[in-house]
């Protein structure tokens, strides 16, 4: 496991995704509501480029005409068939005890602090006045 | 307990995924425009001034909206340039056909309006437009899509002209039949249009979807989409039946009929009712002088997509078997948001001589492909 310095905290607008390609891995960068998420770019049903769909929000329904939109903008939706994945732990709503995608810790840290390392940037250069998402591959 | 499956690698593509025979690729226009060039004026002013009648309450939408992107498109099929999915062929063959190196895609036009037309001598124009259409922009450019003949079968001399008129032309592989018509197609007014395509040797594609002017099931008119899916099953359904029952099968037995995207799994139990019901019901069909099931086996191929996903995966072979290996034919139904990836659709390991058969062998035998 080693820590990859992938983006500035500004790079990555709200309810969008930075992919990034570490250990050659293509791996989606997500920003939601203030909090940041990363993925594998691909989707365990079948193999699309999954941080390529779209964020929506959770909806449930207890019973028919009773709605429920919760976890706004947290579910990734596959460009290919629509199968939703939790951002938050990779698992499928489709087929949620047997498939995950694959998710990456992620974390938010100062330039002061990357610079005493250890990481590895891959292509983002560190300066100590910026904050930088860091994922964990 | 989750089990992550992530580390398939879609980039390595299996030896035996590469030269397989599509069965259905969805080509579309990057402006509906395009057709003008293969239109006589009098129906270019027609289409500018008056426009399609489709059998259907709204004319410039589905009844059944697709909640994916586009109505129902993949979501990555969109080509650089923004036009619609299906409509770029350098896009098509980035994403399908050099992706799987494919032998042969077989075109499956659901644009140019010809085949609902109320208005059968503009439909019938509109065949002709479409077919020209499918050559220029398609087969033409890139010799592996192959073209269906689409006609209006409610111009029955028509068709029949323009099923005569590609006979021998090898851009073009099979006739196209929307499944939902004014009547079950087994009818004997449209035995001569069949006749046409069974004597000139083309098959017959009976591609999903279409609106007749029925309701889409037997019970009226469904509410989802998730409802609409699964009904073109019943359409499907209806029109093995009617071929079987109305003596088609038999009064044409070179006839060969393709069922695409209408699924497969339900043949076999429709076949089991079919046959019970024939040892009792026969005095009234006398001219059926073999099996229901045994009239399916003789004319009628299957595609593979949306494919079936049993619960016990393993029982996707006993449903082959059940079918014939020799009438399973693979499709991908690019770029729709169904489609499937010969990588991943079945869910069960073939056999290496079912999968030579069903990704190749029995569509470049029923087609007469090399």
């Amino acid at each position: 496991m080693s820590r990859h310095v992938v983006a500035t905290v500004d790079e990555i607008a709200a309810g969008t995704c930075k992919i990034v390609t570490v250990k050659g891995r293509e791996i989606g960068v997500f920003h939601v509501n203030g909090e940041y998420f990363a993925l594998i770019n691909r989707c365990p049903h079948q193999g699309g480029q999954l941080c390529r769909g779209e964020l929506f929000s959770r909806l449930e329904s207890p019973m028919p005409g009773e709605y429920r939109l919760t976890r706004q903008g947290e579910m990734l939706r596959c460009p290919w068939h629509c199968w939703e994945f939790d951002i938050r732990t990779g698992q499928s709503w489709c087929d949620p005890d047997s498939i995950n995608a694959r998710t990456y810790a992620v974390t938010v840290e100062p330039g002061a602090a990357l610079a005493q390392g250890p990481f590895q940037a891959e292509t983002v250069p560190v300066s100590i006045e910026q904050d930088y998402v860091v994922i964990t591959v | 307990m989750n089990m992550t499956v992530m580390d398939r690698r879609p980039e390595a593509i299996n030896q035996s995924h590469l030269g397989f025979i599509d069965c259905d690729v969805h080509p579309f226009y990057k402006s509906p425009d395009e057709f003008d060039a293969f239109l006589p004026q009098r129906w270019r002013e027609h289409r500018r001034t008056i426009g399609g009648r489709v059998r259907q309450g709204l004319a410039k939408a589905s009844n059944y909206p697709r909640m994916s992107p586009g109505n129902g498109q993949r979501g990555d099929s969109w080509p650089p340039d923004g036009t619609h999915p299906g409509s770029d062929l350098p896009f098509m063959q980035q994403q399908l056909l050099d992706l799987f190196n494919v032998s042969y895609g077989l075109l499956a036009p659901l644009v140019g309006g010809s085949a609902g037309e109320r208005n059968v001598e503009f439909g019938a124009a509109l065949a002709t437009a479409t077919n020209e259409w499918q050559l220029a922009r398609w087969s033409d450019p890139d010799p592996r899509l192959k073209s269906a003949v689409m006609v209006n079968v409610e111009h029955q001399s028509a068709a029949i002209a323009e099923i005569e008129k590609r006979a021998g032309d090898r851009r073009f592989v099979q006739v196209q039949i929307p499944p939902r018509g004014l009547e079950p197609l087994g009818r004997r007014r449209y035995w001569p249009i069949l006749e046409a395509c069974a004597a000139n040797g083309f098959p017959v594609s009976l591609h999903l979807g279409g609106a007749g002017g029925h309701p889409s099931t037997g019970g009226g008119w469904p509410s989802f989409y998730h409802e609409e899916h699964p009904s073109y099953v019943q359409s499907m359904q209806t029109l093995v039946v009617s071929l079987v029952c109305e003596g088609v099968l038999e009064h044409i037995p070179n006839l060969k009929i393709v069922l695409v995207e209408g699924g497969f799994a339900w043949l076999p139990a429709l076949c089991w009712r079919l046959d019970k019901a024939w040892k009792r019901l026969h005095a009234e069909v006398p001219f059926l002088r073999q099996k229901p099931s045994e009239y399916v086996r003789q004319s009628i191929w299957v595609t593979t997509q949306p494919i079936e996903e049993p619960e016990r995966p393993q029982d996707m072979l006993s449903t082959i078997e059940w079918i014939g290996v020799d009438r399973v034919m693979f499709s991908t139904d690019y770029p729709h948001w169904d489609q499937d990836d010969p990588r991943f659709a079945f869910k069960v390991a073939l056999p290496e001589t079912w999968k030579r058969k069903i990704f190749r062998d029995n569509a470049r035998a029923l087609y007469g492909l090399d």
